[in-house]
């Protein structure tokens, strides 16, 4: 073994129960939630297991990107992802990582007492070892956080374009929200398969819950429609508030001869007559 | 080289397109269909497309220039069976096919060169 790691096992293993305590109090200083501390002692054990292994099998202590540290990667990146989704910030989780400090420089400055300048190398050996493993749990945090929020986007936007029977052979998708390009081709493929499933030829998009229709959003509603023409079927543009029928005249857009109605029940209306369908409602 | 099968059904031209659709197989049933309207006296062409889950542009434009032909010669084109991702893909490519009208199937479609030909007096 190299000479700085032996003498970080030396550390390691002199005292384990009292290094662990030493830990654990430096590190629910920073205030962690409850449940949080129920785990640390885990946590802790696990992650002084790993560093041990890894300075035994004679990793490069400046090297934590190296394979060697795998483990201590894994740990690290399990107990971020845990705490993640626990609801603990950021800076708590890297604080417990960071809290290996206090009793790593303890052990450290009572073993090199004689010696300060190679005190000195050691504790910062060892501070740039523990900085980057804090580094590390901090950027795994942000990932897992960003995976939450990536997969949270993807449902909302599987949940805001329901694609409904409205009656036979009428379909209605009520948009809700901001008509982007995923979200277009979200609803062309939802809609157009339901048409072939249902064999419906008319589909009602309702725009009521689209905030703005700029002409990037026009054109997203126009390749729909396209789409649904080329198909076989036909489309009504339904919801259209007054303030989207001006800003569509102001901007110019040109509807291409699609059918527009300002509410679903206009445009399921037309949608009945023009299948042929006829309603009489008795006197009272 | 396989060329597609066309059928006559009354008045009607039936194709169903069961193969890729290679350049020369398309150039081949734009011939082959323009020969059959004359011989027939057609009224009607069908395509059928639901087997198709590629259309390329080539494709796009023979479909086009078949519907126009189809309309010099008298003939009305329907075009049938398109799937969602070939629409889709269409679309994208700015194929709009303007002029070709399309059913969602055979049925509909037939129903739709029946009407026509009603509408036009017809036999």
């Amino acid at each position: 073994m190299k000479q700085e790691n032996a003498l970080f096992d030396d550390v390691l293993k002199a005292a384990p129960g009292d290094f662990l305590t030493s830990w654990l109090s430096e590190a629910t200083q920073s205030g962690d939630s409850a449940s949080v501390a129920k785990t640390a002692p885990q946590d802790a054990q696990e992650l002084l297991d790993s560093l041990q292994e890894a300075v035994r099998a004679d990793a490069d202590l400046t090297r934590f990107d190296d394979d060697a540290w795998s483990r201590t990667r894994s740990v690290l990146a399990e107990l971020s992802q845990s705490r993640a989704a626990q609801g603990a910030s950021a800076g708590e989780t890297s604080y417990f990582v960071l809290a290996i400090k206090r009793p790593l420089f303890a052990g450290l400055r009572k073993l090199l007492d004689g010696s300060p300048q190679h005190a000195f190398d050691a504790v910062w050996a060892a501070s740039t070892l523990v900085d980057r493993m804090a580094q590390w749990t901090a950027t795994t945090y942000q990932r897992s956080r960003e995976d939450v929020i990536l997969r949270q986007q993807q449902e909302l936007l599987e949940l805001s374009t329901p694609v409904v029977k409205l009656w036979d052979g009428v379909l209605a998708v009520p948009m809700i929200g901001t008509l982007d390009s995923s979200r277009t081709q979200l609803v062309m493929e939802s809609l157009l398969t339901r048409i072939v499933e249902t064999g419906s030829e008319l589909a009602i998009i309702d725009i009521t819950g689209v905030p703005t229709v700029d002409t990037l959003v026009a054109q997203h509603l126009l390749k729909t429609v396209t789409a649904i023409r080329l198909m076989g079927a036909d489309c009504i543009i339904s919801g259209i508030r007054p303030q989207i029928a001006q800003t569509i005249v102001q901007l110019g857009i040109d509807l291409q001869g699609i059918i527009t109605k300002a509410t679903l029940a206009d445009a399921l209306s037309l949608a009945l007559k023009k299948g042929g369908w006829v309603f009489s409602r008795p006197a009272r | 080289m396989d060329r597609i099968p066309i059928l006559k059904m009354g008045h009607c031209l039936l194709v169903t397109i069961q193969i890729d659709l290679l350049d020369q197989t398309a150039l081949a049933l734009q011939d082959d269909l323009s020969e059959r309207i004359a011989a027939t006296a057609a009224q009607g062409v069908l395509i059928d497309i639901s087997a198709l889950e590629v259309v390329d542009s080539f494709v796009g434009r023979i479909l086009a220039s078949i519907s126009g032909i189809s309309g010099i010669m008298g003939a009305t084109l329907v075009v049938v069976g398109m799937q969602p991702a070939v629409a889709i893909t269409l679309v994208e490519l700015g194929l709009s096919l303007d002029g070709v009208r399309t059913a969602l199937d055979v049925e509909r479609g037939m129903a739709l060169l029946s009407g026509d030909e009603r509408s036009r007096g017809g036999h």
